[in-house]
């Protein structure tokens, strides 16, 4: 059998009792053990993306790596962030509860009651497409950061953390739109692409149905109304 | 050995069997019996569609009318499996085009269907009876036009809960006039309007229709048109149950409602309007399966509603009914099997309803059947799973959900351990379960002890160590399924029960310490299973070999890796992971 061939020495098992020497997360019991701090660990995280990180707790940084930032002001206590995929709550059943949420509150705002606003997003040049929860960010800001993060393993020029953080500063507008880089552009509920920015960001989120970082030629091929745009953004 | 039957006495008596084990015993007898065997097999199922390929299938069973398969890892409901991982039915519906050309039935579950699929099965299967898509998507209405146009005999067109892309409601009226051997009809996941005069047209002229569920477009006004057209049915699926409260529309739901004799199912209930609900009352006692998880209605209307339900088998609920709902329903349905309720608000920390254990007990106490539970609340004790697991050790899936996770024993504090123990301990016929709150190491070693019979196991923000998971590989003769989340398990416990992962259908690792070469490792020590790391993040080789992956899914298969694989997989098979290896050995592939 192929499995005598496992290297055992490497998989010998040391049989203490549990929780006792067992690696890991020693410490995550009697932390927890006062009840409702379960996420508070979670909370204050600082997205650590690279996978040469070989400090002590691996395991914690698999689990921050979930978790998107509910605010990036440190100065408030955080917000409770929400864990992918828990509860574990189907898509189908999220989506028609936050619907039947709208209807049924009294808020004047359709999608104001909404806890959710699930959007694809998709960078010219990466494999594939993501879906971030717009709901989770207060700012243009924080969406940025988001981005930058997740599709940071694709180096697409000045789309880091510091080309979109430029895209706000409005002198480097012009020079960024020029020089090619990217510009973010999104879907709106009439179907038309729009650039993400101008709207303030509750009126972004109620409106945006997909986001589009585009680069390259296209984004200077934008440009010129763009600019004009940004003149007469206030 | 000489032949006791003639072949056809032997195929007429395997008619009998429809069971997949029975009929794969029965293939195991001898060669003459797996021909036969073979050629007669009808239905099959495939519960992983990367365990085998098409072409494995249709040389072996050259003869199959019903085909059931499924994709995607059951995590992928909970958004941890990325867009694009795969799940194509693309090859499958190609194949059978050709090979099985009175296929009649095709079942789907977490699977990508695309409108070209659609046509493809519409116009290739001339017997097409049955399509059932759950969870589904990658399809648009265009599709079901090519369904609803081409297969003459439709008998069954059931969407799940399928991510259909929807274009228009005029699909529906490519039903030919012709079509009448509609039996089961579930729509309720679309969004936009059919076309309802279509819609009624097609209800009445198909009298065998005994499952109609309608979406939330169809209004409440006009559910008496269809119930009046089709007065047998036995399972109903309502549009969006509101509407302005006026007399005339509450006598004629009712009036319609009285005529329904045969029905025993009711859900939908979208916007509910507590006030119409008595329009229901005449069929209440008749009705066994009640799925109202979608019906905002609060107590006591609610309740009220319930508790007319003698009969119930099934309820499927939101948790707006509260303890007190639960205690009634306890009291008045002794019949009840099978009860979920689902969070109103699952990421409101506090929750505003008051549901706690202790409606989960009631039931348990009051329901002697109770054998399926799906239970979403906010605390949890080790006496109320103690006293569940005393009550019910008839338990067949147990699956409790505590919002917050890593949330321990509020009465005294300690982890779960002994209140799932006791469930796995007394329940000896469990086959599912599903945990959540502060655990150690310890519920491992109980359900490793214990659970003789459980053949799928979900795991979440769990255990202490490796041997939490050494523990359920090692003792879980029964496991099947695996998935684990956040998890402090790694690679000693994987790899010493790599063969264990054999026997099961697939395990599932996300987010726990399990290391790049821990998967290499598994990968080339056992070609007959495909480890496929995910990584959104990056190549797993672009770290040291101790780096954790990020997401890890195994499955047996006899088709060797997959080749549909998206940019964030990797598959560690042999001639692969070599690839990733840092000596440079010069293999290519």
């Amino acid at each position: 059998m192929r499995s005598t061939m496992i290297d055992f020495e490497k998989t010998e098992l040391r049989l203490g009792l549990p929780g006792a020497g067992g690696g890991g997360n020693e410490g995550e019991t009697s932390r927890n053990s006062s009840g409702k701090r379960g996420f508070s660990e979670t909370v204050d995280l600082k997205l650590n993306l690279n996978s040469n990180s070989s400090d002590g707790n691996q395991v914690e940084d698999m689990k921050q790596k979930n978790i998107i930032p509910a605010s990036a002001d440190s100065a408030k206590p955080p917000t409770k962030a929400q864990v992918v995929g828990w509860p574990p709550v189907r898509s189908f059943r999220k989506n028609i509860l936050a619907v039947q949420k709208d209807t049924t509150t009294t808020d004047v705002n359709k999608s104001g009651g909404s806890h959710m606003a699930f959007v694809k997003v998709s960078v010219d040049g990466a494999p594939y497409l993501r879906k971030v929860d717009l709901k989770i960010y207060k700012s243009y800001q924080q969406l940025y950061d988001a981005l930058s993060k997740m599709f940071s393993s694709f180096t697409i020029g000045n789309c880091g953390s510091q080309g979109l953080k430029d895209f706000m500063n409005e002198s480097k507008l012009i020079d960024l739109l020029n020089g090619s880089d990217c510009v973010p552009t999104y879907e709106d509920k009439d179907g038309d692409w729009m650039l993400v920015g101008d709207v303030p960001w509750e009126m972004f989120v109620d409106s945006c149905k997909r986001i589009r970082i585009m680069k390259g030629s296209e984004a200077i091929g934008l440009a010129p109304r763009t600019v004009q745009r940004c003149k007469n953004r206030c | 050995m000489a032949q006791s039957f003639p072949e056809d006495v032997l195929e007429h008596v395997f008619s009998f069997l429809n069971h997949d084990r029975d009929r794969n015993a029965v293939s195991l007898v001898c060669k003459s019996w797996y021909d036969i065997e073979r050629l007669s097999r009808r239905r099959i199922f495939i519960g992983n569609c990367y365990a085998v390929s098409p072409e494995i299938v249709i040389r072996r069973f050259p003869d199959v009318r019903a085909v059931e398969l499924k994709g995607k890892p059951h995590f992928a409901d909970f958004n941890l499996v990325p867009e694009g991982w795969g799940g194509y039915v693309y090859p499958w519906v190609v194949s059978m085009a050709g090979a099985y050309p009175w296929l009649e039935e095709i079942k789907l579950k977490r699977m990508v269907v695309t409108d070209e699929n659609l046509e493809l099965i519409s116009k290739s299967f001339k017997n097409f009876t049955v399509l059932v898509l759950l969870s589904c998507e990658g399809f648009t209405t265009d599709g079901l036009a090519y369904i609803a146009a081409n297969c003459r005999n439709l008998r069954e067109l059931d969407l799940g809960e399928s991510e259909v892309e929807d274009l228009s409601g005029h699909w529906l009226s490519h039903f030919p006039d012709n079509c009448t051997s509609l039996v089961s009809l579930n729509i309720s996941c679309l969004g936009s309007e059919v076309s309802f005069s279509a819609l009624e047209r097609l209800v009445a002229r198909c009298p065998n229709l005994k499952t109609l569920r309608l979406n939330r477009a169809v209004p409440l006004e006009k559910l008496p048109n269809l119930l009046c057209r089709a007065p047998q049915l036995v399972e109903l699926g309502t549009g969006a149950y509101s509407a302005e409260i006026q007399s005339d529309i509450f006598s004629n739901l009712s009036e319609a409602f009285l005529g329904c004799k045969q029905l025993k199912g009711l859900s939908g209930f979208w916007d509910v309007v507590p006030a119409y609900l008595p329009a229901m009352y005449s069929v209440c006692s008749q009705i066994t399966s009640l799925n109202l998880s979608y019906a905002t209605a609060q107590n006591p209307d609610l309740v009220q509603f319930v508790s007319q339900c003698g009969n119930l088998q099934r309820l499927w609920v939101l948790d707006y009914i509260e303890d007190v709902g639960l205690e009634a329903l306890a009291a008045a349905c002794k019949d009840l099997q099978e009860l979920r309720v689902f969070p109103s608000d699952p990421y409101d920390a506090e929750g505003n309803v008051t549901l706690t254990e202790q409606g989960l007990v009631a039931v348990s106490e009051g329901c002697p059947k109770l054998q399926s539970v799906l239970y979403f609340c906010r605390q949890m004790s080790n006496a109320a799973l103690v006293a569940i697991a005393r009550n019910r050790p008839n338990m067949i899936r147990f699956r409790l959900c505590i919002i917050e996770p890593r949330a321990p024993d509020y009465l005294t504090l300690e982890p779960l351990d002994a209140g799932f123990g006791a469930i796995v301990e007394n329940c000896k016929e469990l086959l599912r379960l599903s945990m959540s709150g502060l655990l150690t190491d310890r519920v491992f070693e109980y359900i490793g002890t214990h659970a003789k019979k459980l053949e799928m196991l979900s795991i979440a923000f769990a255990g202490d160590s490796d041997l939490g998971l050494h523990h359920v590989l090692s003792g879980c003769e029964s496991l099947r399924k695996l998935e684990i989340r956040d998890c402090p398990f790694g690679d000693k416990a994987l790899l010493a029960n790599a063969t264990k992962l054999e026997t099961m259908r697939s395990l599932w690792m996300s987010s726990c310490s399990v290391s790049f070469g821990a998967c290499k490792l598994l990968g080339q020590k056992m070609p007959r299973l495909n480890v496929e790391v995910i990584n959104e993040r990056g190549p797993p080789d672009s770290g040291p070999e101790d780096c954790p992956v990020e997401k890890l899914y195994v499955y047996r298969t006899i088709a060797g890796p997959r080749v549909d694989m998206p940019g964030f997989v990797w598959t560690m098979d042999e001639r692969v992971s070599s690839r990733f290896s840092r000596a440079t050995e010069g293999h290519g592939d």
